[in-house]
């Protein structure tokens, strides 16, 4: 391919891509996306391709065309495929599936039931992927496309309009009409601050240095997060072309994307992506004959958490370790190797080239006063459609997660809603009506974050909550400042001699007071922010807490050193799947001989409540009270009253 | 150089650009204390017990003042309620470590810690890093460093260079606010078993080079 030297060379590529393109010629996109992959996405396509073969050796021409692409958000229900021009969507596609539907669907214009999403609220079976309510109720800016191109062609992207916003900067807008743009989209940083986009740029702009620097934040390090990474994967060209353009607008020619290494997906991706933009000339030396010049690197991180903070970000760009530098100076004014530098999230980035081609009322347009335009969550946890969804700010948190997620499986009652990642709030059952901002998490005390969005049923215990993301942050926390590393600490050892039964009176309001001087004093926002799964747990749960403290009671019965599993000898019938099923052998008993469990040998795994059948429910919880003695070894032996006798 | 006025406990001090907040209050002879800042070295912020309270532009927020810049319109605070219980707590959490330092001992009892506010687990360290940067900016050797992170994080000597340069300096004992006992310790440790050391070294690295 040689290089594109003017815009109108560009219209001319792609109208010859695009006239080559059949729309009504079959294409079977396979979402090979990490969780896909998972589930064995690569196999399906493997299937799909032998059988097209043996399609074109047997008779006619080739019927149809395979599209590996990026993740379209329903993990849940992958491996996922959408046949086109339809758009007809199949879940949980296996190999063996793909003669079947070559034959059936793609040949015979059939659709198979089998495959399709059943909507158990209507009963009825869901063709088209736009209708399945996990999507229907999303807005899907940045994830819309994911489906459509292979991540892999430049030309998929060209095909859907790619790179024209990168044209209209370049050649019919200044790079200050630009940062107007930007500013006037109201855009704020997606990668967890939330700060005006606008703003950070024209900080970044007026700093007075030749060289500037560009940066993309895909260190993603919360765990269960993958909104970037499928932006990456799925759709690199987006996150890149918003590079550029906004590189132009800051007045840099250098950028990097700083990308984990636990990525591997990512870092092919957007490292194929880069080398054909190159080879476009989307990249390097007077881009599309434009006069500006921008080269771009990619940095893999190590997958410290820290490191996602901007200025550990720098610090491991430098070679140096991740550790947070202190602020100011802002990395706007001394960023890398001491230049003015700019640092927005994936997502950030991914949204500029929409904002330029379709003007900032296009964004102001969606959402709420304070923050607009969507936003990408990863819905996990106790929820029905596990994936990533992308809805307008606004949205109530009941409608993610009922409409889009599906509500809570298992008929279980629904008790939290953890967003913003380790340093996020759990928010209770009474805030699930609040839209969805940065402004209103931030008010019932948690954050937005990156995006992280964990639900908790009925059977999560909020100390245990608190304790697990408290661990996360210590193993992450540099160390550097006394109030985080010491603060942390001492907050995961409280927490944890709460879960034992070790808790003291006084140890909510000391972890408070750690909360307080962890949240004002530490270094960067790591610690700055660790305290809120406490607080906002602490806030809301209190009464968990005291259940356990004062009573020595998990009212959820997760904490293993404050639950003991009880067999009611009234109502055991002496099936022995309980006996047989203990992993530990802990409980005695036999044919007609009522089962007992031996509280020693007990790991409190809960087999034994989990398999105990419903109609018998002799396996009991206990929490906060003793275990019944063991039941005379003479009354032990059932007699069954048989009806022939 | 560019003069500039700002606030410090009501009164107006005069501070030149580059300067920190602690250096402008020093200056009119407001002390506010510190144990991981010395002179001679780079302003580091990590113990955190020089936190003031700084407004700006409508905003309150807690600062290090051995490392924020002395700025115009800045109003410091260097003594409230807030920043003596954030200053007691610090003192609380490093007095668990170090229980009998001097340094921290003293401080207790301006602010009124309790030494036994927590469990104690004597390290003796309290990772101001003074030892780590003396060597580094100072002698530029770097004969002791960090390892580790989070609360695991410790400080140690790299027995290659430490072999070679630490017998005749030692300059770094002094400097040690808790004890250079500690510092002596891993010196001689490394000195001594130079395998293990390094082996610990090696093995625990310093994983968050993010190269
Ligand atoms: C501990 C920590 C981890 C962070 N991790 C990330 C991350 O993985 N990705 C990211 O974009 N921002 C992360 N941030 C936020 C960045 O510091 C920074 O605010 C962000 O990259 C700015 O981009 P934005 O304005 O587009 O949001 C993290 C912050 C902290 C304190």
């Amino acid at each position: 391919m040689a290089r594109i030297n003017s815009p109108a060379e560009l219209e001319e590529f792609r109208k010859d891509i695009i006239s080559k393109k059949d729309p009504n010629r079959p294409c079977i996109a396979v979402c090979t996306g990490t969780g896909c992959l998972a589930l064995g996405a690569a196999n399906v396509v493997a299937a799909f391709k032998e059988e097209i073969e043996k399609q074109k050796l047997q008779s006619k021409v080739d019927v149809v065309d395979i599209r590996e692409t990026g993740c379209p958000g329903f993990c849940e229900r992958g491996p996922i495929i959408v046949i086109y021009p339809e758009e007809i969507c199949y879940l949980q596609v296996q190999p063996g599936d793909a003669k079947e539907i070559i034959f059936e669907t793609i040949l015979g214009k059939k659709i198979i039931d089998r495959l399709l999403y059943v909507d158990l609220t209507a009963d009825k079976k869901v063709v088209h992927e736009s209708e399945i309510p996990f999507y229907k109720n999303q807005k899907r800016l940045l994830l819309g496309n994911n489906i459509k191109i292979d991540p892999k062609s430049i030309d998929d992207y060209l095909a859907l309009g790619g790179y024209s916003a990168l044209v209209k900067a370049l050649f019919h807008l200044t790079p200050e009409q630009v940062l107007e743009l930007v500013k006037n989209s109201k855009l704020r940083g997606r990668g967890g601050a939330g700060f005006l986009t606008g703003v950070k740029w024209e900080f970044a702009r007026r700093s007075p240095d030749k060289t500037k620097y560009v940066i993309v934040n895909a260190d993603e390090g919360d765990p269960g997060a993958f909104m970037d990474r499928a932006l990456l994967e799925g759709n690199p060209h987006a996150v890149l072309e918003g590079l550029i353009i906004g590189a132009y607008a800051i007045g840099s020619h250098e950028g990097y994307f700083y990308v984990r290494q636990e990525y591997p997906l990512a870092v092919k991706n957007i490292g194929i992506a880069i080398k054909q933009a190159e080879e476009y000339g989307f990249v390097g030396k007077n881009i599309l004959g434009s006069g500006f010049d921008f080269t771009i690197k990619v940095h893999q991180g190590a997958g410290a958490f820290v490191c996602g903070e901007e200025t550990a970000l720098l610090m491991s760009l430098e070679g140096k370790p991740g550790e947070p530098r202190p602020r100011p100076p802002y990395p706007a004014v001394k960023g890398l190797w001491g230049k003015p530098t700019n640092i927005n999230n994936v997502e950030t980035w991914a949204n500029v080239p929409l904002i330029i081609k379709n003007g900032s009322d296009f964004l102001t347009s969606i959402g709420t006063e304070g923050s607009k335009g969507t936003k990408i969550f990863s819905l996990v946890g106790k929820v029905n459609n596990t994936g990533l969804v992308e809805v307008p700010m606004g949205i109530t948190l009941r409608d993610i997660i009922y409409k889009v997620g599906g509500g809570i499986p298992g008929g279980k009652k629904f008790k939290a809603v953890q967003t913003g990642g380790p340093s996020g709030g759990c928010i209770p059952e009474e805030f699930l009506d609040i839209q969805v901002d940065f402004d209103e998490l931030a008010k019932v005390g948690a954050i937005m974050g990156s995006g992280g969005m964990i639900v908790m049923d009925e059977d999560t215990c909020m100390v245990d909550v608190a304790r697990y993301f408290l661990n996360f942050l210590t193993d992450e926390s540099c160390g550097k400042c006394t109030p985080c590393r010491e603060g942390i600490r001492q907050m995961l050892k409280i927490l944890t001699n709460i879960s034992k039964g070790r808790g003291r009176e006084g140890d909510i309001e000391l972890l408070e007071e750690l909360a307080r001087t962890t949240g004002d004093a530490s270094l960067c926002a790591l610690g700055r922010t660790a305290p809120n799964p406490v607080l906002s747990t602490i806030r809301y749960f209190r009464d968990e807490y005291e259940a356990h403290i004062k009573d020595k009671r998990c009212p959820a019965y997760v904490c293993k050193e404050l639950i003991s599993y009880y067999i009611d000898p009234d109502k055991c019938q002496a099936c022995m799947i309980c006996l047989r099923k203990c992993p530990a052998e802990a409980i005695d008993g036999g044919k007609n001989r009522i089962h007992i469990i031996d509280q020693n040998k007990c790991t409190k795994c809960g087999t034994c409540f989990e398999v105990c059948p419903s109609r018998f429910g002799a396996v009991t919880r206990l929490s906060g009270e003793p275990v019944p003695p063991p039941f005379p070894e003479e009354k032990r032996t059932i007699v069954r009253k048989s009806k022939d006798k | 150089m560019n003069e500039m006025l700002l606030q410090i406990d009501g009164k107006e001090v005069k501070a030149s650009e580059g300067m920190t907040i602690l250096e402008a209050a020093r200056s009119v002879g407001i002390s506010i204390p510190t144990l991981c800042h010395h002179e001679k070295l780079n302003p580091y912020g990590a113990c955190r017990i020089c936190t003031v309270e700084v407004e700006a532009g409508g905003r309150t927020n807690f600062v290090p003042a051995c490392i924020y810049p002395a700025a115009s319109g800045l109003v410091v605070r260097t003594r409230s309620e807030k920043i003596d219980k954030t200053r007691k707590m610090i003192l609380e959490l490093m007095l668990s470590h170090a229980p009998d330092a001097p340094a921290l001992k003293d401080l207790a009892k301006e602010y009124g810690a309790d030494r036994d506010r927590f469990e104690k687990e004597p390290s003796f360290c309290i990772l101001c890093g003074l030892c780590v940067r003396y060597c580094a900016e100072v002698k530029k050797k770097s004969a002791v460093g960090f390892i580790d992170r989070g609360p695991n994080r410790e400080i140690n000597f790299i027995p290659e260079i430490a072999s070679k340069e630490c017998w005749n300096c030692k300059e770094c004992f002094p400097l040690c606010p808790t004890s250079y006992l500690q510092t002596a310790y891993h010196l001689t440790e490394a000195l001594a078993f130079p395998s293990s050391s390094f082996l610990r070294t090696r093995l625990r690295g310093t994983p968050m080079l993010g190269a």
